[in-house]
């Protein structure tokens, strides 16, 4: 049985590792939109797939530090209110976690249909709400506009998680043996 | 591609010596001070207290260049979207209106907006030197000795350090795979449809990522067999003992954001310095 809030050693390099993948694909690897400033983010795709695997407080730290680091690295010092909307994304994702057998080679259409409603809920909470709410609270920025960035970002990251996340649990599932695979001749 | 996220150049000054503990304090100290004020005069102090500190630690200008880049483009649209977007935001905030040209319709341009815009511009610049002092006067490897040591759990100060040590690993691995697909034919380029791209990028993710999953079970395992996470704390073998230099720098950031601090609530009564009430 998995619990939902372990944090097991497995938990901790999964977050490392996961993090480090996710800091070189937000920085490096964005799928243009034909839209300027507008990318598609790959590294949420990678992350909410972390998420769906590890649990939620591995797809909380995965994309806050993975943001964070990449905000720093890039911009001089992370945009502290989208880093924390980023992890909550990941965050809400890993939710799904314990009722996912991915592992055991186990995805059915019923499970990629619950990441994906658990995956909409996450990029509409911290993307149209926790993003543009810290922006004001924190930041000042205008409401209309960081509610129009937010709503924007909400949908790209949507797409993002939503083809690669679910593709990637598929084709893990695929190379998986599951439970009791062995029959005696 | 970089296969580095940054470079950590040794030297023997002031900043370098200082502990990770007590950067990673006053960049968190300073920069929320940062955030918080709406004040020009104590951003601008902050502005060139933190280029002073840089001058001081030996950063070389080449070091920080592509990020000041990328900071001024970020802020150039940013300017621009903002006045799109609310262009008597400004006017909203400071209660006055002081008008100075008008472009079309709702579009004129206020006194206010100018300040608003400008202070804002001025907090997110005086951020960057605060970001690259922590970030390339601190050893990678006291990274997370110095974030368990301000209270964050050893096991996810452990993952940042984790994160710190696979990423030029990462960088390598996708090197490698994503050359090899290209140069079987694989076009990632603009030139390809929206639905062709990202399933080139999935050809590349599959292996990239799977191969992640082995590393993860393999570090997972190593770690286990040392016992790791057994005990409620550790000790790091990074961490650099506190000395007056730290004491001397922690005392100066909190001055700092008592003096802004001060300023919100004693002379602004407000997060924003409105200089156009007579």
């Amino acid at each position: 049985m998995k619990k939902l809030f372990e944090f097991k050693t497995k938990t901790i390099v999964a977050t490392g590792i996961g993090a480090a993948l996710f800091t070189l694909l937000f920085m490096f690897v964005k799928v243009p939109t034909g839209i300027p400033e507008t990318d598609i983010q790959t590294a949420y795709g990678v992350g909410s797939f972390f998420a769906a695997m590890f649990g939620p407080i591995a797809g909380f730290l995965i994309a806050f530090i993975g943001h964070a680091l990449s905000d720093a690295v890039q911009y001089g010092s992370p945009w502290w209110s989208w880093v924390i909307a980023s992890g909550v994304s990941c965050c809400i994702v890993g939710l799904v976690y314990p009722k996912l057998k991915v592992d055991e080679g186990i995805c059915t259409g019923k499970d990629l249909i619950r990441f994906n409603v658990f995956q909409i809920a996450a990029n509409v909470i911290s993307w149209v709400i926790v993003a543009p709410v810290l922006d004001i609270v924190i930041y000042s920025e205008p409401a209309n506009l960081v509610f129009t960035q937010g709503a924007v970002a909400a949908l790209w990251n949507a797409i993002s998680m939503g083809v690669i996340g679910s593709l990637l649990l598929f084709l893990y599932s695929k190379t998986r043996s599951g439970k009791g695979s062995l029959s005696k001749e | 591609m970089k296969d580095k996220l940054f470079d950590y150049i040794e030297k023997d000054n002031f900043v370098f010596n200082l502990s990770g503990m007590t950067k990673l304090l006053c960049f968190l100290i300073l920069t929320f001070t940062v955030m918080f004020s709406y004040d020009a005069r104590v951003i601008a102090g902050v502005l060139i207290f933190s280029f002073w500190v840089l001058h001081v630690s030996e950063i070389r200008f080449s070091q920080i260049r592509v990020m000041l880049y990328y900071v001024l483009v970020f802020l150039a649209i940013n300017f621009v979207l903002t006045f799109v977007f609310s262009p008597q935001y400004g006017v909203e905030i400071y209660g006055t209106k002081h008008e100075l040209f008008t472009i079309s319709g709702r579009y004129v341009m206020t006194r206010e907006q100018l300040l608003y815009q400008g202070t804002k511009v001025l907090k997110y610049l005086s951020v960057i030197p605060l970001g690259m002092l922590f970030l390339l006067t601190t050893n990678p490897s006291e990274f997370a000795a110095s974030l368990s040591s301000i209270g964050v759990s050893y096991k996810a100060s452990f993952a940042v350090a984790l994160t710190l040590r696979y990423f030029p690993d990462m960088i390598r691995d996708y090197n490698d795979i994503a050359l090899s697909q290209q140069a079987r034919g694989l076009d990632l380029s603009k030139k390809e449809r929206l639905g062709t791209r990202l399933k080139n990028v999935m050809n590349i993710f599959v292996p990239l990522i799977f191969s992640s999953l082995d590393r993860v079970e393999t570090v997972s395992n190593a770690m286990d067999l040392r016992s790791f996470g057994k005990h409620k704390k550790r000790t790091w073998y990074a961490f650099k003992p506190l000395k007056k230099a730290d004491g001397a720098a922690f005392a100066v950031s909190i001055v700092i954001a008592l003096i802004s601090l001060g300023m919100t609530f004693f002379v602004n009564h407000g997060r924003f310095w409105n200089p156009f009430i007579s």
